[in-house]
């Protein structure tokens, strides 16, 4: 196995004995302080191949690692650990255990496709950390992030009625993580307009959340999507060897 | 004038009926100003925005094939949408049709079985609010109607995300003189300008509002909105123009939140294009929707003579 990038010089992979002696010299203490080994054992050679099976992931093998991604990333500017170049040389090396220090931000990618625009291989970064996110939650690594609610809270509504009303995404939302409606500054919002909306406006947005809106005679459509979802969804988790039966 | 797009087909999206209803409303407004003809598609379904993609993106592909046979059965080969993330989709829809048998295949057998015809790409042409007047009217033509300049205005044009990239869903774009470029899109530049307003040279055109993340991960659209919003004043705007619902309800609900959460105030308006184009066409605040925003210009305008 050839040596890989891997940051040695991290708190626990320094290695200080109280009481140390090797071969007649002493070493203890902090002056004789040890840095682990950095040849890598625990490779998933799969990771590659399971990333690359799910939606958004396909092109991953095409990245040469120019950097361009990250140098564009939206995310990266305000946090400096998110790092999809990074990522994807981890998952095309294999490095598992290095990647899952990372797995409770990689959801955090906001779409903003800079990345896909930067790429000069056609990569299509952004996709791949929607996969890579993707694939942490289906292999159990991380619980279902906010955003995934999210996605799936908007997503059924598209599903199960041709439309979504925004209204009742955000409350659905919110009771899904637990979080309170009523938050400081949603109110001042709500309270400013409030005071400036013409009456029949107000009834006429009152009444979406009522009735909700629907595309007429989409039963068929919600049918056929449902039947692909749920093939999809079998697929993805035989391509990561995950139990079938084992979905929701 | 082209005349290419007198009479088109309107596809609002669901967030123009919902927090963007001042969107919808002073789009429809302008058109009739300037003598546009739209019509809305009937019976359309959401494109998917940001989040089907992330369940499967061949299910956005379809959503966008079924409203895009729509315009096509209802006979119009222009489809209109000043939803950025509308826009994006049908574009994004039309580019894979084209280049993706996998996705062809999955749009035929969804539609076949929801009963629909299979929409084949190049038959309908996907614009953005933007293109529609721009294209249509014109700068010489829009200068030629304004009854009320906006009599320089400073304004912040802010693109957002979904109608520039990735570029190779705008084959249309960066074609040199003429036409939208992707890195420095200029089209509402053009268009306010033409109506008056000095457009200030605003560096973060095309940068991330966070819109995806708006409710999921509060703070960071929080920090990403806070960038643009100190930006925009640090430049010397009064005004952020916008030309994308989630994008500017996210500047407003941000806006609101970083002053809350994280004590920081700003006072820069922000306000969709179309409304600015219907003041300067004469159209009063309260027709093009000025009052339904979050964000309350009204003493702003009051100022400027617009209100």
């Amino acid at each position: 196995m050839p040596i890989h990038e891997k940051s040695l010089i991290r708190p626990e992979n320094l290695v200080t004995h109280e009481h140390l002696e090797i071969e007649g010299v002493d070493v203890s203490g902090h002056w004789s302080t040890f840095i682990n080994t950095r040849a890598v054992s625990d490779y998933n050679e799969q990771m590659q191949e399971e990333i690359a099976a799910l939606p958004g992931g396909e092109y991953i093998h095409r990245c040469w690692q120019c950097g361009s991604c990250t140098n564009a990333c939206t995310v990266n500017a305000i946090n400096p650990d998110f790092n999809p170049r990074y990522w994807i040389y981890l998952i095309r090396m294999g490095y598992e255990s290095e990647l899952l220090r990372d797995k409770d931000i990689i959801w955090q990618c906001v779409s903003c496709n800079k990345c896909t625009y930067a790429c000069p291989r056609d990569v299509f970064p952004e996709g791949v950390m929607k996969a890579t996110a993707h694939w942490l939650e289906l292999k159990g690594h991380t619980e279902k992030k906010p955003s995934m609610v999210f996605d799936e809270t908007f997503s059924e509504q598209v599903f199960a009625t041709g439309k979504i009303e925004d209204g009742r995404v955000l409350r659905e939302f919110f009771a899904r993580t637990k979080q309170s409606l009523f938050q400081d500054w949603l109110i001042a919002m709500v309270r400013s307009l409030l005071m400036r909306l013409p009456v029949t406006l107000m009834m006429k947005l009152g009444l979406a959340t009522v009735f909700h809106p629907r595309t007429r005679g989409w039963s068929k459509a919600q049918a056929a999507i449902d039947e692909y979802v749920h093939e999809r969804e079998a697929a993805a988790r035989k391509a990561l060897r995950l139990d079938v039966q084992g979905a929701e | 004038m082209s005349g290419k797009y007198k009479d088109v087909a309107y596809y609002p999206g669901c967030a123009l009926e919902g927090t963007g209803h001042a969107y919808n409303r002073s789009t429809k407004e302008v058109g009739k100003a300037l003598g546009l003809k739209i019509t809305e598609l009937k019976n359309w379904n959401c494109c998917g925005a940001m989040e089907v993609k992330n369940v499967d993106p061949k299910l956005q592909t379809y959503l966008s094939a079924r409203n895009l046979s729509i315009a096509e059965e209802m006979g119009y080969k222009t489809v209109m949408a000043p939803c950025n993330g509308c826009y994006h989709n049908l574009k994004k829809a039309e580019y894979d049709l084209a280049h993706d048998q996998n996705s062809r295949e999955v749009t035929d057998r969804l539609s076949r079985k929801a009963g629909h015809k299979t929409y084949e790409a190049g038959k309908v042409e996907t614009i953005h609010a933007l293109d529609w007047i721009k294209e249509e009217i014109g700068e010489e033509g829009l200068k030629a109607r304004v009854k009320n300049s906006l009599n320089g205005l400073k304004i912040a044009n802010y693109y957002g995300c979904m109608y520039t990239r990735p570029r190779h869903i705008f084959p249309e774009k960066d074609q040199g003189p003429g036409s939208e470029s992707t890195s420095k899109p200029h089209f509402m530049d053009d268009l306010l300008a033409a109506a008056g307003a000095e457009n200030v040279d605003y560096p973060l055109k095309t940068a991330c509002c966070g819109g995806a993340h708006t409710l999921s991960d509060s703070d960071t659209s929080t920090k990403l909105v806070l960038n643009l919003l100190t930006t925009a004043e640090a430049c010397g705007a009064d005004v952020i123009a916008t030309e994308c619902p989630t994008c500017h309800t996210g500047l407003e609900m941000h806006q609101a939140r970083a002053e809350k959460v994280f004590g920081r105030k700003t006072k820069v308006k922000i306000l969709y294009f179309t409304q600015l184009l219907g003041m300067a066409l004469g159209l009063s605040a309260r027709k093009v929707g000025v009052q339904e925003n979050f964000s309350d210009s009204m003493d702003l305008l009051r100022e400027r003579g617009l209100y």
